[in-house]
């Protein structure tokens, strides 16, 4: 198993930190229904951290609950080395965690780029009278907030359709830019919820290598749901693993391939 | 120059500012409607309880007086002060603010998420809530409202009008300074929309809560803001209109001619409520003219622009300008 107690150098060669932040005991409930049952586990600085697990396993409420859509009945959350309090989504937000959503939320009505610019609103400082007679401050931050929303926009491909409004786009592209705002808020923990979901080959092909680029040029902490475990196997560095509300493997991707839990759970048997 | 076409213009021209102070209350439902999917039937109360808070001041009323002198056997009404008017409209503004602050957290808060039917009976709930409040508070006798607008008829226009014409047009000048806030109101709000922090997100939370909170935007934030816009709209509606015939309870109607405005302008459009009130505006005052004096006996201002409306909703459903609703199949 591998020691991460004081982070770990990947397979390629990259240095993973510390604990960003840690899920102790977690348990979310349903009414009746226990979607997460004593979960712990941690995500270090600059890894690339993968949730897995078949439908229903509790992926999704997982990741609801680290980005404060949802809240635990019993555990505790630590966030850069201190206990969250039970916190709105937006507070989370503002803490740092960007995310994405299965099925899509961006602003339909808007503009990419304005979708992106409303990424940066916790780096925009600026107050309401400020900015109305736009002078100085407001007029500095407007354009180093442009001009960094720019850069991403850049690098994920999407400067052809930076006028076009969300609606209009295909799937695909709406997947890019809702990465696109999330990375434009500079989060410290990036969460994707399905990122390669009902996307093509090729799609899935450009979402991996930017999921890859983003944390190599950025250093981006990510966290990502995903079914495809091909996908999963080759993007993460370490892998949990969940059935039915439970964890049932951690480590990296070779480990839980070797799980015999998860080989029964999850993978079915297998065909060696 | 035949006659019938001068007089035409003049209703023109007039039927153009009447649609002006139609748009103005628009504003205020759609502002509210975009941002939060509520259809704000208390949108006319707050335009008379706006210009009835702000008389009270200017007049130094003493506000539930009934009901003091009631309880404690005294006999007070004034406070025996006069406000000047700028002031009395900033600590009418404050009021708003805090009205709408109130309005969320007692009221909308806690119906995050419900049908859109919910929502609009809690608006006609506070709507006849308030029409009680503020009779309570300020009475219900009229009171005429002076901030200092100019009224009565340009002499200028008349003037004019008459050296082209061999006659002269009535044209308020009370008309003239609505047009010209209600341009600068419109105008300021699209840009507060288009270019501020604060407006980006409001038409990200118009757009998706769900994504809103995901980038840090406070819904209740938004909202507070948005009623609080709402309301100085409402206040600037229910000067234009206390001005013109007083503030009284009437006042709270003007709501119901906001109604085909809307339908004509689309409840999610700014500059949809803005032509669509001088759609309105121009369409009854002209029908009034050519048809319904003549033909029809006349007052067919009351229903014209309903029927007007419902014209276009068949044609129409969103809209001129409202967002058009694509269902995939």
């Amino acid at each position: 198993m591998l020691d991460t107690t004081e982070g770990y150098t990947t397979e390629d060669g990259r240095k993973i930190g510390g604990v960003v932040m840690e899920m102790k005991n977690i348990t979310l409930r349903f009414g009746g229904v226990v979607a997460i049952k004593d979960i712990s586990f941690d995500i270090r600085e600059g890894e690339i951290r993968a949730i897995i697990g078949p439908n229903g396993a509790g992926k999704s409420s997982m990741l609801n609950v680290i980005s404060g859509f949802y809240h635990p009945q019993e555990g505790e959350v630590w966030y850069k080395g201190e206990k969250r309090p039970v916190m709105k989504p937006y507070q989370v937000a503002r803490q740092g965690i960007a995310r994405t959503f299965q099925n899509i939320a961006l602003f339909e009505g808007m503009t990419v780029l304005d979708n992106v610019m409303t990424g940066r609103i916790r780096q925009m400082k600026a107050g309401l009278f400020a900015q109305s007679i736009w002078k100085g401050k407001a007029e500095q931050e407007e354009t180093e907030n442009r001009e960094f929303v720019e850069k991403i926009i850049d690098f994920l491909e999407i400067q052809h359709i930076r006028k076009t409004p969300v609606g209009r786009l295909p799937y695909g592209l709406k997947k890019r830019v809702e990465l696109a705002r999330a990375l434009a808020a500079e989060p410290s923990i990036l969460l994707l919820d399905e990122p390669m979901a009902g996307m093509n080959v090729e799609e899935k092909e450009d979402m991996s290598r930017f999921v890859l680029d983003v944390n190599d040029e950025f250093g981006t902490t990510t966290v990502l749901i995903e079914h495809d475990m091909g996908v999963v196997m080759d993007l993460s560095d370490r892998v949990v693993v969940m059935d039915y509300g439970q964890k049932i493997g951690d480590g990296t991707p070779d480990e839980v391939r070797n799980n015999q839990a998860v080989i029964d759970a999850y993978l079915g048997v297998s065909h060696d | 120059m035949p006659d019938q076409l001068v007089f035409g213009m003049e209703v023109f021209l007039n039927g153009l500012m009447a649609g002006v102070l139609y748009a103005l209350v628009a504003l205020g439902f759609v502002l509210i409607y975009k941002a939060s999917g509520i259809f704000n039937y208390a949108q006319g109360i707050m335009a008379l309880f706006a210009a009835m808070t702000l008389v009270g001041l200017m007049e130094g009323i003493v506000p539930f007086a009934h009901l003091i002198n009631t309880i404690f056997g005294t006999n007070i009404h004034h406070f025996g002060w006069h406000a000047p008017a700028l002031l009395a409209i900033l600590l009418t503004v404050l009021m708003m603010i805090g009205f709408a602050w109130i309005v969320n957290v007692v009221i909308f808060k806690h119906l995050v998420n419900q049908e859109p039917i919910i929502l609009f009976m809690a608006t006609i709930g506070l709507a006849y809530f308030m029409d009680g409040f503020a009779l309570i508070m300020w009475f219900s006798d009229i009171k005429a409202l002076d901030v200092g607008l100019p009224q009565g008829i340009n002499a200028a226009i008349d003037e004019a009008t008459f050296q082209i014409f061999n006659y002269g047009f009535f044209i308020d000048n009370l008309d003239i300074v609505a047009t010209i806030v209600a341009a600068a109101l419109v105008f300021t709000l699209i840009v507060f929309a288009q270019y501020s922090k604060q407006g980006r997100a409001m038409r990200a939370v118009a757009d998706d809560h769900q994504a809103a909170l995901s980038v840090g935007i406070s819904l209740n934030f938004i909202w507070v803001m948005v009623w609080s816009l709402a309301g100085f709209v409402a206040l600037v509606a229910g000067i234009m209109w206390g001005t013109k015939s007083g503030v009284q309870f009437s006042l709270s109607l003007i709501a119901l001619k906001a109604l085909p405005v809307l339908m004509l302008g689309g409840f999610t459009s700014i500059p949809g409520a803005i032509i669509g009130g001088l759609i309105i505006g121009v369409g009854e005052q002209l029908f009034e003219f050519a048809i319904g004096q003549p033909f029809l006996g006349g007052a067919t201002q009351n229903w014209f622009a309903y029927v007007l409306a419902l014209i276009f909703l068949v044609f129409r459903p969103q809209g001129l300008f409202g967002e058009k609703i694509i269902e995939r199949v």
